[in-house]
């Protein structure tokens, strides 16, 4: 007889986490040196007052950090995956799927994760009271989705194209099309928020956004690929893109070594 | 191994996908016993950012996290998500209302609990403590800070965390002051009396 968790959930994730042992020995998740872009990019002008200037502590992941909110379910209503729906009509510019699995750095799935993303409409104009270039509204559409992985951590959106737009961080400024994401995981450490680009955008050299990132094959890894497996024939262009959070520490602290004597 | 996602901003246009109508309600709007954590995010100028977003999580008064990871067992308690989130106001303003966590274990035989109050072996208690994220326009990665509490003083002198950082003027951006209704957390994201932010 299986011992069900105390908070009746995901039971399938807690194969390998310790059990009754000391309150003090979890496992940290590794971190990614290297991945993503550093606080102070010049490049993207409103770093500049926005970076701290000390260096940052080092935070050891104790029980706070490896722990966080499991938003789920109750977070969503039944449309909130279909950004076409919700409005008198529907939305002008091209009907897209966006689909893919959440995952960590061991490839294992991270199930029944909240998922948010917001966008601009398929002309790049967002309904927000700060965005007014010339480009109109379009009624039929908010741009804001919500929804939660299933057990195989798989997520799916139905959504339009997101257009490109200027902005005035330099000269000829534009933002190549990006939906962004927001992605908690199963613990505060690994907390992300991202944006997903489309294959073969010609603004990414220009965007400092895109640049930030130090690696060219990290920022590799924000474009979604197109997916023509999944395109539905006379309804909506298929684009899938995986999300991987960080993994957990493979090894585990010299301080939780001291207490284990059972195992 | 997978290679991980990168971060990207928040961008200006957060408002649109990220606050929810409870957002900051980490305890459920009216319940008694809840205090009013309350702030303002200003630049390296002084001006208050605007579009901003803070998250907090933390334990219950208990110590307890609603937590499958938790070695302990997760305990729920009713009304009470641990999550806040709470977009800044034109003036820079954030506010969440939640219960003031208790003290939370930490880690066990560890350099931090070699102290005289860290018996060996045994877990040293964490103080009373929240973690914050900081997202915003002009911040390509969100950044982590910890809230501690000024009623605190003994268990904020034996924190490990606390303890690490050897400037009494850092420590002290990590520290909440008292209010009316709870406390106040200032996060300066730049230069005199810059909060200290964590990598994590």
């Amino acid at each position: 007889m299986g011992q069900e968790t105390a908070a009746g959930r995901d039971a399938s994730a807690e194969a390998d986490a310790p059990q009754g042992r000391d309150a003090s020995a979890v496992w940290g998740y590794r971190r990614d040196p290297g991945v993503h872009p550093p606080l102070d990019y010049p490049g993207y002008r409103s770093t500049a007052l926005r970076h701290p200037q000390r260096p940052l502590k080092v935070l050891p992941h104790l029980l706070t950090e490896v722990t966080g909110p499991l938003l789920g379910e109750d977070r969503i209503g039944p449309l909130d995956h279909d950004l076409t729906r919700g409005h008198d009509g529907e939305p002008q510019g091209q009907r897209i799927t966006v689909q893919g699995r959440v995952l960590d750095a061991d490839g294992r799935p991270v199930p029944h994760t909240l998922v948010e993303i917001w966008q601009a409409n398929a002309g790049g104009r967002y309904r927000h009271k700060g965005d007014n270039w010339p480009c109109p509204l379009d009624p039929n559409f908010t741009g804001v989705g919500r929804t939660v992985t299933d057990a195989e951590g798989r997520y799916s959106f139905t959504t339009v194209r997101p257009g490109a737009y200027p902005w005035k961080n330099h000269d000829n400024a534009w933002r190549p099309a990006h939906i962004h994401f927001s992605l908690f995981g199963r613990a505060f450490t690994q907390r992300l928020v991202t944006q997903m680009y489309f294959p073969g955008d010609p603004l990414f050299f220009q965007d400092p956004m895109w640049n930030s990132i130090p690696d060219p094959q990290a920022r590799e890894r924000l474009v979604a690929r197109y997916d023509h497996a999944l395109t539905q024939p006379e309804w909506a262009l298929a684009y899938t893109w995986d999300i991987v959070l960080r993994g957990r520490e493979s090894t585990v602290f010299e301080h939780e070594l001291a207490l284990e004597d059972d195992d | 191994m997978e290679p991980t996602t990168p971060s990207q901003t928040v961008g200006p246009y957060l408002h649109i996908g990220l606050p929810w109508p409870d957002g900051p309600y980490a305890l459920r709007e009216g319940a008694p016993g809840g205090v009013w954590l309350r702030g303002t995010v200003t630049d390296g100028a002084g001006a208050p950012v605007p579009d901003a977003l803070i998250e907090t999580w933390q334990a219950d008064p208990e110590g307890r996290f609603d937590h499958p990871d938790d070695p302990r067992g997760a305990v729920r308690r009713d009304g009470f998500r641990g999550f806040g989130r709470c977009p800044t106001d034109d003036e820079g303003r954030w506010a969440v209302y939640t219960l003031k966590p208790g003290p939370v274990p930490g880690p066990a035989g560890s350099a931090a609990s070699a102290g005289p109050s860290g018996p060996s072996g045994r877990p040293v208690l964490q103080a009373p403590h929240i973690d914050v994220s900081v997202f915003a326009r002009g911040m390509l990665h969100r950044t982590v800070t910890r809230v501690y509490f000024p009623d605190e003083e003994e268990a904020n002198g034996r924190d490990p965390v606390l303890s690490s950082i050897a400037a009494p003027q850092e420590r002290a951006t990590l520290v909440a002051s008292a209010t009316e209704d709870g406390y106040r957390f200032d996060i300066r994201l730049q230069g005199e009396g810059e909060t200290v932010f964590f990598d994590i």
